[in-house]
């Protein structure tokens, strides 16, 4: 047997230090490259991923698990440059942190509404006023957005909320009380609406 | 569907820095690497073609290569001793130097066929070649490689 490695084989183990993407980071940001900017936040609602463009916040997900649906529907819809950039979403992060922590009523942050348009946009729009620990019904939504005789519309608008939570949609529910429906379970619904002390009577 | 550019940086950025290293030595392959994937984001939008993104970086790759030798005409091995102590320092510079001394064609086509493990097609679809004229590059790199570092 040849005890000298081949050529071949020394070729095939050769080692490489691994790229900086820290520095590709932080050039692609500089240049203007990254349209899309991610990362992962985990909260009492289980894990949830927040994206923002340079407008601002356009996607707060609930993952389920499902990182990379999540990125394919943001490639689709708004950009396929996306970048893993957790430093780009720390407000995000500090705000929701503060929220769960019952210290944040309200989010101060710039909303990127490119996903929705039309009717849907003004119905997220009105919900996005709605104040902590209030509840609204899907009427009182389309209401405000417009037409009263439209909350089949707002509940569908609801339902393709991309910035839940933020745009607070569990604080809609049926007229009469019922919960009526939450994108992320209903659960999670009811976990947000008795943080924010909405269930007691 | 596009997949996200990420998907491209975790699936792609080590074969395309071990490409670059085994081309022009690995002082100089970080900096490549960061021009081959700046270029990759800023072409992405535009780029029709999405069965074969590796093979897409490694040709943007292959092209940062080709300029880099063209400015410094030589690799460098000398930074090697600065890498990270976790890091094995398993780069022997004298195989860099082997490697270095062929021919762009023979270089590039070694470096895809063994450094990153691409079957002779890929390889040809990379150089924009036939088959078999990336294997005819490989076998006469290889053939060199053996004569300068065997010795």
């Amino acid at each position: 047997m040849n005890m000298k490695k081949t050529i071949e084989e020394e070729l095939r183990n050769m080692n490489a230090p691994a790229p900086d993407i820290t520095a590709l980071l932080d050039r692609a940001m500089t240049e203007d490259l990254v349209d899309v900017a991610y990362a992962t936040v985990d909260s009492p609602v289980g894990q949830l991923l927040a994206a923002s463009t340079p407008k601002g916040l356009v996607t707060l997900a609930y993952t389920e698990g499902r990182i990379e649906d999540v990125l394919e529907r943001l490639s689709e819809r708004v950009s396929p440059r996306i970048m893993e950039a957790p430093e780009r979403i720390d407000t995000v992060r500090r705000q929701l942190d503060q929220y769960f922590e019952g210290v944040r009523k309200d989010f101060d942050l710039d909303i990127d509404w490119s996903l929705s348009s039309g009717f849907a946009r003004k119905i997220l729009r009105a919900t996005a006023r709605i104040p902590y620990g209030k509840l609204l019904t899907y009427r009182d939504v389309a209401r405000k957005a417009g037409n009263e005789w439209a909350s089949r519309a707002a509940g569908n608008a609801l339902g393709s909320n991309s910035i839940p939570i933020i745009v607070p949609c569990h604080r809609v529910i049926r007229t009469g009380g019922g919960l009526g429906g939450y994108t992320g379970g209903l659960s999670k619904k009811e976990f947000l609406l008795d943080l924010e002390g909405a269930l007691e009577v | 569907m596009k997949p996200p550019f990420q998907r491209l940086i975790d699936d792609h950025s080590a074969a395309v820095k071990r490409f670059l290293t085994a081309s022009v030595g690995p002082t100089e392959a970080e900096d490549c690497f960061q021009e081959t994937f700046i270029a990759a984001l800023r072409a992405y939008p535009g780029l029709k073609r999405t069965d074969n993104l590796r093979g897409w970086l490694l040709t943007i790759a292959r092209n940062k290569a080709i300029d880099h030798f063209r400015v410094t005409k030589r690799v460098s091995v000398g930074a090697v001793p600065e890498l990270p102590h976790h890091d094995p320092p398993a780069i022997d510079p004298a195989l860099i130097q082997a490697v270095a001394s062929l021919p762009e064609k023979q270089r590039s086509a070694v470096a895809l066929r063994y450094v990153t493990d691409l079957p002779f097609k890929d390889v040809a679809d990379i150089m924009g070649c036939s088959p078999e004229a990336a294997r005819r590059s490989v076998h006469e790199g290889i053939k060199k490689l053996r004569e300068v570092w065997g010795s």
